[in-house]
């Protein structure tokens, strides 16, 4: 087997494992929180999630900017697969967060600014996306998604502060306490467990969509060698 | 580059005064924005006038994205796109260009819709005009800024005009806020005023700055 193969074997496992020891610790482990009870275990999901999200905007802004100075087909692929990630792991959050938000704020939806910010951030990736799916030039493509990741990343900053000073001056539901308030050492332990049992799953994830891509290029540069040889 | 950037804007405005298609269409989308927030809302006069700074963003940004969406649209169809890029010019100038002509187009149809604006919500401007006018030509260059450049990538779409508002809107939500905000603060709202200030210039100048270095590779053939 070859070390791409290799490595195609162990990421998997890895997350297989780490999955596994996340969930039990979540579930046997982590004590029940004494206000929210049992509901609070989604927590576990929903922040790691939201994390990687960020993480995966992030790669999507680096690889465009590396795509515009280095003009590498490989940046573009990343930026693309991240961005596919990220979106999906932003629908996962933003489908979390209300199942979390009903029994305990006794609302589905707030405009707080933590949430606003991953609705306006799945906006503009998914925006991102479909620009993607309606430009048929590769190259053309790759520069102007590119051009979108590196604008929409500069958003992010000023759209928090945007809706963090707007939420200070709007009467809103009282929500007590943030979420990281006096942690249980348990709940921590469980917490960043489930960090990296994420982190691995949106890596296996971004890799995949990688490979998946670059295979298809593959088969295409052969597709085209092929017909130039019998012609 | 200077003189480049005018003559682009010069020709652009040439257009406009002789077709009018931008502004007008512009224009009529808002009234009739203006008019369907009337029927939806069903509003008395109090919550009309306290929420008149939110209809009027809306309604603009709304049909804002009409007049963007021509900026592009007539270059690629005229086919001056590719003599722009041909012209031995820098691409800022063009992005400079077709944005102070945007800035322009933005700010008439806000001057256009003020007076309706005013009637429909028995707004009482008087001497708060000139803050008025300031936060108009802030919110118009926040919108041009990012509009101008992602004109130019929908132009390159097979969507074409659908892709402009669904790029475009989500970006400039803090603009939107910051302008709604200020408006609202204008006509008479209690709000704390300097931070959305503050907010506009500092969009306005990271906006203008960075779509002005990346819009030269949006041209690219």
């Amino acid at each position: 087997m070859d070390t791409r193969g290799m490595r195609r074997g162990i990421l998997p496992a890895l997350v297989i494992v780490a999955l596994a020891v996340a969930m039990g610790m979540v579930f046997f482990y982590a004590p029940v929180e004494s206000e929210q009870g049992i509901v609070q275990k989604i927590f576990y999901v929903h922040v790691p999630l939201a994390w990687n999200a960020f993480l995966a905007f992030f790669l999507v802004f680096y690889h465009s900017f590396r795509y515009l100075t280095t003009r590498a087909r490989k940046h573009d692929i990343r930026a693309h697969a991240a961005a596919g990630v990220g979106v999906f792991f932003t629908t996962l959050v933003l489908i979390t967060g209300p199942i979390w938000a009903k029994p305990i704020w006794g609302i589905w939806w707030t405009w707080d600014a933590r949430l606003t910010l991953t609705l306006v951030l799945w906006l503009i990736y998914v925006a991102y996306l479909m620009l993607r799916h309606y430009v048929d030039n590769p190259e053309k493509r790759a520069t102007l998604a590119a051009v979108v990741g590196i604008i929409g990343f500069i958003d992010v900053p000023l759209v928090y502060f945007a809706i963090r000073w707007w939420r200070t001056q709007h009467p809103q539901p009282v929500i007590a306490g943030g979420e990281g308030s006096g942690l249980d050492p348990r709940m921590a332990a469980t917490f960043w467990t489930c960090i990296v049992a994420f982190t691995l799953i949106f890596m296996w994830l971004y890799r995949s969509r990688v490979e998946v891509q670059e295979l298809e290029d593959d088969c295409a540069a052969l597709g085209g060698a092929a017909r130039e040889g019998s012609a | 580059m200077l003189r480049a950037a005018l003559t682009i804007l010069w020709k652009d405005l040439k257009i406009e005064i002789r077709t009018k298609e931008a502004i007008s269409a512009a224009f009529v989308f808002c009234v009739l924005t203006l008019v369907i927030f009337n029927f939806a809302l069903d509003t008395n006069a109090e919550e009309a006038r306290r929420l008149a700074a939110g209809f009027f963003w809306v309604a603009f940004a709304f049909s804002g994205v009409l007049a963007l969406n021509r900026s592009f649209a007539i270059e690629k169809e005229s086919g001056c796109a590719r003599a722009l890029m041909l012209a031995p010019i820098d691409r800022g100038a063009i992005y400079v260009g077709k944005f102070a002509a945007n800035v322009i187009f933005m700010f008439l149809i806000e001057l256009l819709v003020l007076p309706l604006f005013m009637i429909f919500f028995d707004v009482q401007v008087g001497s708060s005009i000139g803050w008025l006018l300031l936060i108009f030509f802030l919110g118009a260059v926040g919108f041009s800024s990012v509009g101008t450049l992602f004109s130019a990538v929908a132009a390159n779409t097979r969507m074409r005009e659908l892709l402009l508002p669904i790029l475009l809107l989500p970006v400039t939500i803090p603009a939107l806020i910051a302008s709604v905000e200020a408006t609202s603060w204008a006509l008479g709202a209690p709000i704390e005023v300097s931070f959305w200030f503050k907010l506009l210039v500092v969009y306005d100048v990271v906006f203008v700055t960075a779509c002005f270095l990346v819009f030269e590779f949006v041209l690219e053939e």
